[in-house]
């Protein structure tokens, strides 16, 4: 089975419990247990099925018996060095993407993990908006043509590619309202507090107001105009998608 | 340290000289046995020809009835023949008076003697002869002194001789002085060579051919490198692993922060934690930086130089920071250069890179755009990153490339005042430079980076 089809099929099985639109396999090869805890939780909170292994060898065996859509993957692990199991998996033809956490100096580890295959890597301490994105440009670039649309009446959003299709007329979104399109599409008819979603859009550093993700809201309503979907403010409390 | 011959001992030099002394001191030393030795070969056999021919006078000496006679054999006075027409002057006396020969030659006694005569310098031997004359004992005494002409000149040709003897050995002498003073100090500077010649990274053992006397100069210099290897590893180790200690925890205390705040309604709580992550990516940052700091300044030390691809390394550089730069809807447009390989180490200027392109994403607002360029100026490969940010604060940016120096501007944003130090430390370490300036017309910065090309 090609990683395209793979690929897929994992995103457009939909109906499989536990997992919303859009989720994914991971596989986290991480040592430090809260670390691993607090990526798990996340990971899980968003709707992702994600595996966890302490070393080398349990990551080995994972792999061995399941397909991943990502594996994150440490560097030091206690049995060995991540880079040495990346290169195995390479030398033995899998394909699955890797991102690698590394915690070492940029200036002295960069280009081992890229030149061994990673497609990607990231350093600790990691900001989860990052790692999404880092997961999402990877997954795109691997995916090629494949498609993973939620759709609601006649607007279809694809997460992966940043599209949103209006009866057949393609919007490219920008990167943060696609971050957002994704947070209604991911709990249409539910209400969603302001602060959650400036959470979501914003890093820690702005300084930002509630009102800021107006501008967003506002845009994506445009968007969004001429479809059977649209967002609506619950004073006092937020928005929420209505869907047909 | 740079050492500079004329002023600093030279050990060619003075071996050298000294053996160029000893040459002119054995020079002078064979000049004067030589000569020595052939004046005293020409006294002696002058001494002996004049024995000989003063015996063959005395031998001539006859008593025929009562009559003293002399019958002076011819040999006697050609066997004093030379070249030079030496003269020859005689006497003979019977009891002190002059029989027959020059009777003005001075006094003698019997034996050798040198005497001024007729302002000359005559060598004359005397000896005597008893004879009885009618029962009445006399004594006879000869005579015969020479100039000393031919023998001068004999000296003199032997002399120039041994001037050009000893200056021959003098001139042999130099030669061999120094290409002795060559060869000893050809492995020494053999050895400065073979560790000069090295890349600064490569710190095996010395390994060349080198005489017994320089073995323990080549032990402890191999002790030292090795010493420093160990040294260097262990800091770049230790850096390594103090990044890791420090970065794992903070990045299990972020992670946990950040799930704790989608979980947490209540809004004083929330600000608490925004705080709270705030300060670890504040810290983070810090410790980060400054490891990069150390690990930038310990490359640099030792900077390996290779053809480094800018075009390249910026592109990897820009593809992995659009996801972060398109969390702010930033854009960021990479225009790739006419550029030859710049000579430097890869790392080095990808991390420079990196600090600038992380300070444009970071102080520019959203939805604006990075422009990355690269170009050459000269001798030089140019990278220009020109944003729509705050821009610097005053006209002189260049106090920002201080350790910790932060703009006026710049708070709100976390920065550890660390990223332009790395930067303008990594140009400079490349004999490259870093300038900052404002855009001209418009906002934002506009940051580049020059390195010298190959």
């Amino acid at each position: 089975m090609s990683q395209d089809q793979h690929l897929n099929l994992t995103l457009t099985c939909h109906a499989k419990p536990g997992e919303g639109p859009g989720a994914m396999r991971f596989l986290l090869v991480e040592d430090n247990a809260q670390l691993a805890a607090a990526v798990l939780d996340r990971l899980a909170h968003d709707g992702h099925v994600v595996d966890h292994a302490a070393d080398l060898e349990t990551a080995g065996d994972f792999v061995a018996t399941t397909d991943y859509d990502l594996i994150l993957l440490d560097i030091m692990l206690p049995d060995g060095d991540g880079r040495s199991f990346l290169n195995a998996q390479r030398a033995r033809g899998a394909t699955t993407p890797v991102i690698v956490l590394t915690a070492r100096s940029e200036v002295s580890d960069r280009v081992g993990a890229l030149d061994m295959g990673a497609d990607d890597y990231i350093s600790k301490p990691f900001d989860f908006a990052e790692l999404e994105a880092r997961c999402r440009a990877v997954l795109r670039r691997r995916a090629g043509t494949a498609t993973n649309r939620i759709r609601f009446g006649n607007a279809a959003f694809d997460p992966l590619a940043g599209t949103l299709t209006v009866e057949g007329r393609a919007i490219t979104l920008r990167n943060r309202e696609l971050r957002l399109l994704e947070v209604f599409f991911a709990a249409p008819g539910q209400i969603i507090p302001k602060p959650k979603l400036v959470d979501r859009l914003f890093s820690y550093d702005e300084d930002v107001s509630e009102n800021a993700i107006e501008v967003y809201v506002g845009r994506l309503r445009r968007h969004l105009e001429g479809s059977e979907v649209s967002i609506v403010t619950v004073r006092g409390l937020g928005y929420r998608l209505a869907v047909p | 340290m740079r050492l500079t011959f004329g002023t600093r001992p030279s050990i060619r030099r003075r071996l050298t000289l000294q053996l160029l002394t000893s040459a002119a001191v054995l020079a002078v030393v064979l000049f004067l046995i030589v000569s020595g030795f052939a004046r005293q070969i020409g006294a002696e056999s002058q001494d002996r020809i004049l024995s000989a021919s003063v015996a063959s006078i005395l031998d001539a000496v006859s008593v025929a009835s009562g009559d003293v006679t002399v019958d002076i054999p011819y040999s006697a006075f050609t066997m004093l023949d030379n070249a030079n027409d030496d003269r020859v002057f005689y006497r003979i006396l019977q009891d002190g008076a002059v029989l027959t020969g020059y009777d003005d030659l001075p006094e003698t006694t019997p034996g050798f003697a040198t005497l001024p005569y007729r302002n000359e310098t005559l060598r004359v031997v005397t000896a005597t002869r008893r004879l009885s004359v009618d029962g009445a004992p006399i004594e006879i005494a000869v005579t015969v002194g020479q100039t000393r002409d031919a023998q001068a000149e004999t000296l003199q040709r032997i002399s120039r001789m041994a001037v050009y003897l000893g200056l021959g050995f003098f001139a042999a002498s130099a030669v061999l002085a120094v290409l002795a003073g060559q060869v000893t100090a050809g492995s020494l500077r053999r050895l400065a060579g073979s560790v000069s010649r090295r890349g600064p990274q490569d710190l095996r053992p010395v390994e060349a051919e080198m005489p017994s006397e320089m073995q323990p100069l080549v032990r402890s210099l191999n002790s030292l490198i090795g010493r420093l290897s160990t040294a260097l590893n262990r800091t770049e180790d230790f850096i390594a692993e103090a990044a890791h200690r420090v970065r794992t925890p903070l990045a299990t205390v972020r992670a946990h922060a950040e799930n704790t705040l989608r979980r947490v309604d209540k809004e004083e709580n929330r600000r608490s934690l925004r705080e709270m992550i705030r300060a670890i990516d504040e810290s983070s940052r810090a410790a980060g930086q400054l490891l990069d700091h150390a690990m930038v300044a310990l490359r640099a030390d030792q900077l390996e130089l290779e053809p480094a691809d800018l075009n390249a390394l910026t592109g990897e550089l820009v593809d992995r920071l659009r996801p972060v730069a398109e969390l702010k809807d930033m854009e960021i447009r990479f225009a790739q250069g006419q550029t030859g390989p710049v000579m430097g180490d890869a790392i080095l200027i990808q991390n420079a890179v990196r600090n600038l392109l992380d300070n444009a994403i970071k102080y520019a607002p959203p939805e604006t755009r990075i422009e990355v360029s690269i170009s050459q100026d000269g001798a030089f490969a140019r990278l220009m990153i020109r944003d729509q940010g705050i821009g610097f604060p005053q006209a002189d940016a260049t106090p920002l490339t201080g350790r910790f120096a932060r703009g006026d501007n710049a708070s709100g944003v976390v920065g550890s005042g660390l990223g332009l130090t790395i930067a303008d430390e990594v140009a400079r370490a490349h004999d490259g430079h870093l300038e900052m300036h404002n855009n001209e017309g418009g906002p934002g910065a506009c940051v580049t980076l020059s390195f010298p090309l190959r």
